[in-house]
């Protein structure tokens, strides 16, 4: 089985092998550089390496030369695909984990805590001139880490122009937000009814300005945690797709040799096909956990987190709509439309009561009823129960106090809101800790499951890279061993 | 009053004519029998059909009855000590007997307002209340306030929630059609309230390129929609002290409300003060139902009484630091 190796000549020893079209794509040529025994008249590069090819495809050696690059380069390529894929995944799901989720809780919390505010700044004007000492704790809190979170959001944000543009509307904002509460207390504690015109207005500054640009960040925060998330989501079909190609060239490869050999194993070719192969199933398997991973933290974490969140502002504003309806006694009314006369506070409680549902034990409508479709396990449902029955229960007292405000008993709507004896305030409370419970377990569903997703990526486009040289060199070294047979 | 003037220019302007034809005296007698008989009719439920029965024998005549009615508002039915039905009811009755239920305002200050250190309501309006508690029921404490907001006070008086209303209300013609008012108990007018040093004088050429605020759907803002010396009146609040606000904030230059909340106002704001005359003029009144012709009769009793020493007592205590034009209480007017 020695033959020389002469180019010019067909191999004699594949006499009845049929003629494979053993033209490779273009693609890889100018990464072969096979011998070129006839240098022909200079034309243009590519002709010529045309020609070369040509004339290589027509010995056995040249056509394994040719065989040899193509494996190697398409092993390579499938690593480096998908190394590259997996990490653009990985750095996806991190950003999931470390950044935009994050940075989307951080802007629930700035939304939370200046509805909070808002809330504690209205319960404490109710009491009267003394302030109760938790009450004004609780309203510098929030404010405090409102100006925290702002700060935060302003130096991680990736400063998309909607949320650049919250975040200064929202950094002048508070400070006047402030100035008109503290002007409305001076006001309040000399007894003079200016202050409660003072927390209207800033109640007018949050709710028509300050809400909707902290709910206009929280979105914005949250497209760009659903971006990340369809990121590290999606498939790496072309690494699956060119593993496959390259999984099924190696088999063609082996099976040629088989047939013109007789030899059942090269070895070189078996190490880059189960090099390929494992690169392959580790991608697809990997992937498909790391995704089911990130689903659940989706389903489960962020959409529940989402809604969650949407059901303690809904509260939250219920909570200070009921409170200025008595600071306001009827002072301010709707305008026109449907509720034309009603009383605009008590109109907006309504609302936000509306939007919170859910309107029965079993009814799934509402942030709350949705929150308990989305609640997974007994540990995440049972808060937004106890959540959805305190707040039936705090509708049964609002209207006992909202009818003796009608009637015009005051100091009975007050003890009712605000008082020892079940006022609607426990109700609230209990409301409020039910979702913060159901929130912080979620939100700890999240981080349990997109770890678990991330972690399924873990090492994969090191390697998948590592893999793949090894897959190249198997090749490689193959195809040299049968070549060296024609030395 | 601002606002029934649409529907009776054109009776007032013929029915002035003929009444000049006809010879005064008769006529206004006539007229003022008519009054009393269209606010007593709605006693026998025949409110409605009644007014078009008469005005089918002599329509220029019931033109100028209702021309008359609503040319002085404030005019309410004559004083009268007597217990009729309804204080007899309120004095018997099995819920909340022997008190009177009064709708009062809790924002208003100076007029009626919830002072929060110590949960008590008090103001002018409150003082009334109780001096007409005290005469009816004997005691000044035989009172039950209830808070009615603004919108409120209508249907309250209509549904008996509450036996009268004493809360800064205006006396006029549409609101004649579902309460009854007593006579007048304080005159006030449309006026501006601004800051110190404002180069605004008064309702006049100052005014021009200045910003005013008004509350809504306000006398002030209907005013201002006819004559605004070119002022830019777009500020409108929900609520009239919400101008105090707008105007604190430097957001407007003057505040335009009646003269007696605009005392309010300033009473809480050192820096700001009543500028020139008011340039309307009306009258609050208590309102009570019209099927209770008796208590508007020994309201207006009581308010003869009260206008001669007890009026100014209030009036000093309440008002007087804020309000300097004002002499003393209107003189009452009755439809004979």
């Amino acid at each position: 089985m020695t033959h020389p190796p002469n180019g010019s000549t067909a191999a004699p020893d594949a006499p009845d092998a049929p003629t494979l079209p053993a033209v490779p794509p273009q693609a890889p040529a100018p990464s072969t550089p096979p011998p070129a025994p006839l240098p022909p008249e200079r034309r243009s590069a590519w002709s010529e390496s045309t020609d070369r090819l040509r004339t290589a495809a027509t010995t056995e050696p040249g056509r394994l030369r040719i065989i040899g690059a193509v494996l190697a380069v398409l092993v390579v390529a499938f690593g480096a695909l998908a190394s590259w894929q997996m990490s653009a995944r990985s750095a996806a799901a991190d950003d999931v984990l470390h950044r935009s989720q994050p940075l989307s809780a951080d802007a629930a919390s700035i939304y939370r805590s200046l509805a909070d505010a808002n809330t504690a700044a209205a319960s404490g004007f109710l009491a009267g001139g003394q302030e109760p000492a938790g009450v004004r704790k609780r309203y510098q809190d929030d404010m405090d880490m409102a100006a925290e979170k702002l700060a935060t959001a302003a130096s991680n944000s990736k400063g998309s122009k909607t949320t650049t543009d919250q975040l200064t509307l929202l950094g002048k904002l508070l400070p006047e937000y402030a100035e008109r509460i503290e002007t409305a207390r001076t006001y309040n504690r000399q007894g003079l009814p200016l202050g409660g015109a003072y927390l209207r207005d800033a109640n007018d500054l949050m709710q028509k300005q300050m809400l909707p640009a902290a709910k206009k960040l929280y979105d914005a925060e949250k497209k760009q945690l659903d971006a990340d998330y369809a990121d590290a989501r999606a498939y790496p079909w072309a690494a699956i797709g060119l593993g496959v190609v390259a999984i099924g060239a190696l088999a063609w490869a082996q099976r040629r040799n088989y047939r013109r050999t007789n030899r059942v194993f090269n070895h070189g070719l078996v190490t880059a096909t189960a090099a390929g192969t494992v690169v392959l199933l580790w991608l697809s398997v990997g992937h498909t956990l790391a995704w089911s991973n990130l689903n659940d933290s989706y389903d489960n974490g962020v959409r529940s987190l989402g809604v969650l969140n949407d059901a303690r502002v809904s509260t939250l504003q219920a909570r200070s709509n009921e409170n200025l309806t008595l600071v306001a006694r009827g002072a301010v009314t709707v305008p026109d439309g449907p509720d034309e006369g009603k009383d605009a506070y008590d109109v907006d409680y309504q609302k936000q009561m509306a939007r919170l549902g859910p309107n029965g034990p079993n009814d799934r409508s509402g942030h709350l009823g949705v929150a308990r479709v989305l609640a997974d396990d007994d540990a995440g449902a049972r808060p937004v129960d106890d959540a959805a029955e305190a707040v039936a229960e705090w509708q049964k007292r609002h209207k006992a106090a909202r009818d003796a405000d009608t009637q015009g008993n005051y100091d009975v709507a007050l003890a009712r809101v605000i008082g020892d004896d079940k006022p609607t305030g426990d109700s609230f409370d209990k409301a409020d800790k039910a979702l913060e419970k159901a929130l912080a377990h979620e939100q700890s569903d999240f981080k349990d499951a997109a770890e678990s997703g991330r972690a399924a990526m873990t090492g994969l486009p090191v390697g998948a890279a590592a893999l793949a040289v090894l897959g190249a060199a198997g090749a490689v070294l193959g195809i040299g061993r049968r070549l060296s047979e024609y030395r | 009053m601002t606002r029934t003037g649409t529907t009776a220019p054109t009776a007032r302007r013929t029915g002035i004519g003929r009444l000049r034809g006809w010879g005064g005296v008769a006529a206004m007698a006539a007229a003022c029998v008519l009054t009393a008989l269209i606010a007593l009719l709605p006693l026998q439920g025949a409110g409605g059909s009644a007014l078009p029965e008469s005005g089918s024998a002599d329509t220029p005549r019931a033109e100028q009855a209702r021309a008359e009615e609503c040319k002085e508002p404030e005019r309410s039915l004559p004083a009268s000590g007597a217990d009729g039905p309804t204080i007899k009811e309120i004095k018997t009755r099995k819920d909340k007997p022997n008190k009177l239920i009064v709708g009062v305002d809790q924002n208003s200050y100076r007029w009626g307002y919830r002072n929060p250190s110590t949960g008590k309501l008090e103001g002018f309006d409150i003082d009334l209340a109780r001096a007409i508690a005290k005469d009816i029921l004997g005691d000044p404490d035989d009172i039950i306030f209830r808070a009615v907001p603004t919108n409120q006070r209508v249907p309250a008086i209509q549904s008996g929630q509450v036996d009268m209303v004493v809360r800064t209300m205006t006396i006029n013609c549409e609101r004649l059609k579902d309460v009854a008012f007593s006579t007048a108990y304080f005159e006030t007018g449309q006026q501006l309230l601004v800051p110190e040093d404002s180069k605004i004088k008064g309702y006049d050429e100052t005014l021009a390129g200045k910003k005013l605020c008004t509350a809504a759907g306000s006398t002030a803002l209907s005013e201002l929609e006819k004559q605004a010396y070119g002022a830019d009146i777009s500020t409108t609040v929900p609520n009239q002290l919400d101008c105090l606000v707008r105007l604190q904030l430097g957001d407007v230059d003057a505040v335009v409300t009646d003269s007696a909340l605009a005392a309010g106002q300033a009473a809480q704001d050192p820096t700001v003060s009543l500028a020139g005359k008011p340039f309307t003029k009306e009258y609050y009144g208590v309102a009570m139902s019209k099927k209770a012709p008796d208590l508007v009769r020994r309201v207006n009793r009581i308010l003869e009484d009260y206008r001669k020493d007890d009026w100014d007592k209030s009036y000093k205590d309440w008002l007087a630091d804020d309000l300097k034009d004002i002499d003393g209480p209107p003189a009452p007017k009755y439809q004979d």
